[in-house]
């Protein structure tokens, strides 16, 4: 039997206890006009890197909660040593700020009204530069790979991620969760067809019944109100079709395989909902396309995301190492350079899923310990917010 | 073990996956599956690409195709066992 207990990594130990893989000093915008001068600063400063993204303005209710949580979970990740926010108005950009200050680590927000972007930049450069010398000082210290919170979507799926890539990062919770990680996967759209599965998958009847409740009002709200066909055009993907899927049940359940064998979910939350019923596995209400996946996972405290793909999705984050990992020889012949962890052999019959899901936690005390993942090597950087009705 | 061209998730599955590159109409596959590690021979009878999905028997209109053991919708129209299972015949219940 595999034993994880003592499995150890070197990562950096923040402020309020958390364990980060990565060390970035981040320009973060508070909204769509800010980009421009958070990229300046990322430009000045070397060490630093700016978050652009879409929005932040006008947005308001439920849609404006999360767009502050997605911000002040992003720059609270303990992948991230120090923050610079940037904003238009001094008073969401003061919610953001206090809201990182939380952690403990060093933040910092300025703000453009009344004085412009050069003025901005100016100042914003020097806190960032005092930052970059101080994170990159910060020494790495002994930690066991339990203390990670490892969450998992996959992207670009076909019959081969249900055959391998999925029950791969399956045998890995089964294996690392029982010794305190903490785990997530989502894709409220994708579990459709296994709903009835994955609420059985609940440790107790409240995650069940939450979990459910998310299901239902997807359904509702999301596809029944909005849909004008049988969705045969986006679910499954073109991408997916190509490679064989088919239907969305026969998705959903391929999908389902990364949870594993034996692990169960203790809660279901709302996106980029942070855990706060202790170590486990999470089921959190996200969209199934990939960034904003892997954006809202990082916003609630996640350090490394496992991705499965089959025909080969390229997705990133700028400050969560994602590991690819594909059982599709045809994949691996044509774009390797996208995946870390081949699992080809589950198919050939020459690697049990036993092997691959070793294979898979090797890989991620590798990329704990500062191996740069594909998706890094390659820029990959997306982060998207996800949007849930128009702005005023 | 010789390499599978086909592995099938659950000895209830009424399809397959194949899982080489270039398979070919005519050829007489190793079928593997993986539930339980048993296998057993099925001759293809089209060209079908990595990943694919193939019947194990007759399928008529209106069956329920199982994969993981599992529903993963209904045929909308007949194939006969080794042919190619997939959107021209296979679709969701739901929606």
């Amino acid at each position: 039997m595999f034993d994880a207990s003592n499995l150890t990594i070197q990562a950096w130990r923040r402020e309020n206890g958390r364990v980060g893989v990565r060390n970035h000093v981040i320009i973060l915008p508070v909204d769509d006009i800010s980009n421009a001068a958070c990229e300046a600063v990322a430009n000045n400063v070397k060490g630093t890197m700016a978050l652009p993204h879409a929005y932040g303005r006008l947005q308001f209710g439920e849609d404006l909660d999360l767009h502050f949580r997605t911000m002040i979970g992003t720059g609270a990740n303990p992948n991230v040593a120090a923050v610079v926010v940037i904003g238009i108005e001094p008073e969401w950009t003061k919610t953001i700020v206090d809201g990182i200050a939380k952690t403990g680590k060093p933040v910092t927000g300025f703000s453009i009204e009344q004085k412009g972007d050069f003025e901005t930049i100016r100042q914003a450069g020097w806190k960032a530069k005092e930052y970059v010398h101080w994170a990159t000082e910060l020494q790495k210290e002994e930690c066991p790979i339990s203390e990670l919170w490892v969450s998992t979507k996959c992207g670009e799926s076909d019959t081969t991620t249900g055959l391998s890539s999925c029950p791969t990062v399956g045998n890995m919770y089964d294996k690392l969760l029982p010794h305190g990680l903490y785990g997530c996967f989502g894709e409220t759209s994708e579990i459709t067809g296994a709903e009835h599965i994955c609420e059985k998958r609940a440790a107790n009847p409240e995650a069940a019944a939450k979990f459910m409740k998310i299901f239902q009002a997807y359904q509702d709200d999301v596809i029944f109100a909005h849909q004008t066909d049988d969705l045969s055009d986006s679910q499954p993907t073109k991408g997916n079709i190509l490679g064989g899927l088919t239907t969305i049940e026969e998705k959903a359940l391929g999908n389902l395989e990364k949870i594993g064998r034996t692990s169960t979910y203790i809660d279901a939350l709302g996106p980029a909902e942070a855990p706060e019923k202790g170590n486990g596995l999470y089921f959190m209400d996200t969209s199934s396309a990939a960034a904003e996946c892997v954006t809202l996972m990082g916003a609630a405290g996640y350090v490394v995301h496992t991705f499965p793909t089959g025909q080969g999705n390229v997705v990133g984050n700028p400050i969560v190492p994602v590991i690819k990992i594909s059982g599709n020889p045809r994949t691996l012949r044509t774009m390797s350079e996208h995946i870390d962890v081949d699992v080809t052999g589950v198919l050939t019959r020459e690697m049990t899923i036993d092997q691959a899901g070793d294979a898979l936690i090797e890989m991620i005390r590798r990329t704990a310990n500062g191996r740069v993942t594909a998706a890094e090597a390659l820029g990959h950087r997306e982060f998207v917010m996800t949007k849930l009705y128009r702005s005023a | 073990m010789a390499v599978p061209q086909l592995l099938v998730h659950d000895a209830k599955d009424n399809v397959g996956v194949v899982v080489v590159e270039g398979l070919t109409a005519g050829t007489e596959m190793l079928c593997v599956i993986t539930h339980d590690n048993t296998d057993f021979k099925l001759r293809v009878e089209e060209d079908i690409p990595i990943g694919h999905k193939v019947a194990l028997g007759d399928l008529k209109a209106g069956d329920t195709i199982i994969k993981y053991g599992e529903d993963i919708g209904k045929m909308v129209g007949d194939v006969s066992k080794g042919h190619h299972v997939h959107t021209q015949n296979l679709k969701t219940k739901r929606w």
